[in-house]
Formats: C-alpha cells, structure tokens, sequence
C-alpha cells in the first residue's frame, strides 16, 4: 500500500490532428464528389457519341463536357489542397456556385441531346 | 426550392445569393469542423443532383424502347430535378452557414421529403411505363 494518492489518470497528450478527422473526410466527399461528376460525364460522352446529331453539334458539346469535367477537377483539387493545412478555411462561395453551374451544364447538355435526339 | 414563408423569405434568400460577403461578416466564425460537415452535407447534396442528371442521361440512353414522348418526359425531369437539387444545394448550405454564425437553429426544409415523394413517384412510373411498354 503505497501512501500516494491515486490522481486522476495522466491525460493523453493532444494530438496534433482532429480526432474526428474531419479534413480528411471532407477530402474523401470531394473525392467521392469528383467520382460522380466523371461518371454523370462519361454517360453524357456515350449519349453525344450515340446520339446522331450533326457533327459540330455533337463536337461542342462533347467540348462543353470535357470543360465541364476539368473545372470541376480544377475546384475539386485546389479545396483538397486547401483542406491539407492544419485549420482548414471556410469553403469560399464562388468555387460553390462552380460546381453548381458545372451540375447545371451537365444538366442542359444533356437536355440539347435529348432535344436532338427527339428532333430526328 | 420548397420552403416555409412567404415571397418575403424567397427575396432574403436570393439576396443571400448575390451578397456572400455579408454573410461572412454576420455572427461568430463557428468551429471549422461544423463548418467542414456543412461542407460535406452540400457536396453529398450536389451529389444527390448530379446523379438525378446522371438518371436522366440513363433514361434516355437504356430506354430505347420506350414512347418517345415518355421517355424525354422523364429525362427532362430528372434534369431538370439535378439542376434544381444543386441550387437548393448551394442556398441550403449557406443557410446554414449564416444560421451557425448567428447562433440561430438550423433552417428546416421540406425539400428532402418532396424530394423523396418525387423519386418514389418517378420510379413507380417508370416501373409501370416499362412493363406496359415491353408487354405491348
């Protein structure tokens, strides 16, 4: 029997990251964003290739697309980057009115498809 | 969008469009990482539209054998329900954001279950309209 008191536990030293991860599972919901955004424009790429519109039509949007998937790759990477420091900054408002837009594109072209397919 | 008040609260919420700046300066900066779930519910909710748009590519791409007129029918709602989905995206997350900077309760909304009516309905026909479709 010792005579020392038995003190509360040592308290764990204070980790130098979030315990909750947060960053990191904000980065893997860009990712998994980044993912859908690819798969919502390779179904639009096999709707243009499919649709027998004229070929300039067929070519600008495929173009819209393509501009479409790199912008929002482009947003995308720079909040990752963002999100790698140790307090993460507040998601500025126009990279989120970009992938709005980019999800509003997507939308319209695949209405001008539509639309070409219904005209032929 | 789908939301409780009048034309009054749809004005502040466009005027919370064209003025983001403001909102920044409004409250206390809350702890990032509400701030980061914020931003993890917006991108989950742009995910949500952008897969509607993704459904509406699909509908019309492995349908062929629909009636035209349904089939474009149902393509142009799911677009146009992906288009709408992100901008209530992108005005929900910074209702909120302006809600945890003032200390106020987080915005409550009716889209989710209009939302979730909607695609219930829309299956439901498209489920209907191809049975009769391949039967016929």
């Amino acid at each position: 029997m010792g005579g020392q008191p038995q003190g509360p536990p040592p308290r764990l030293p204070v980790p130098d990251r979030d315990p909750g991860l947060q960053p990191e599972r904000t980065r893997l919901a860009w990712r998994r964003t980044t993912l859908t955004c690819a798969a919502v424009v390779v179904l639009g790429g096999r709707a243009l290739l499919r649709s027998g519109a004229p070929v300039p039509v067929v070519v600008s949007l495929a173009a819209l697309t393509g501009l479409v998937w790199i912008v929002f790759l482009a947003v995308a990477d720079r909040r990752v980057r963002s999100l790698a420091t140790g307090r993460p900054p507040d998601l500025p408002h126009g990279p989120a009115w970009v992938l709005v837009g980019c999800t509003v594109a997507l939308a319209a072209v695949g209405a001008a498809v539509g639309g070409a397919v219904a005209a032929l | 969008m789908i939301r409780a008040g009048g034309p009054r609260s749809i004005g502040a919420g466009v005027r919370l469009w064209f003025s983001p700046a403001r909102i920044r300066e409004e409250g206390t900066t809350p702890d990032y990482r509400f701030s980061l779930a914020n931003e993890r519910t917006f991108l989950a909710w742009l995910r949500t539209g952008l897969a509607l748009v993704g459904g509406g590519f699909a509908v019309d791409q492995f349908l062929p054998r629909l009636h035209e007129g349904v089939r474009l029918t149902f393509t142009v709602v799911l677009l146009v329900g992906g288009a709408a989905c992100a901008l209530r995206a992108v005005n929900h997350w910074m209702r909120c954001e302006r809600a945890m900077r003032r200390g106020e309760d987080l915005p409550v909304s009716r889209f989710p279950s209009a939302l979730a009516l909607a695609v219930g309905a829309l299956a439901a026909a498209v489920v209907v309209v191809v049975l009769l479709g391949w039967a016929g």
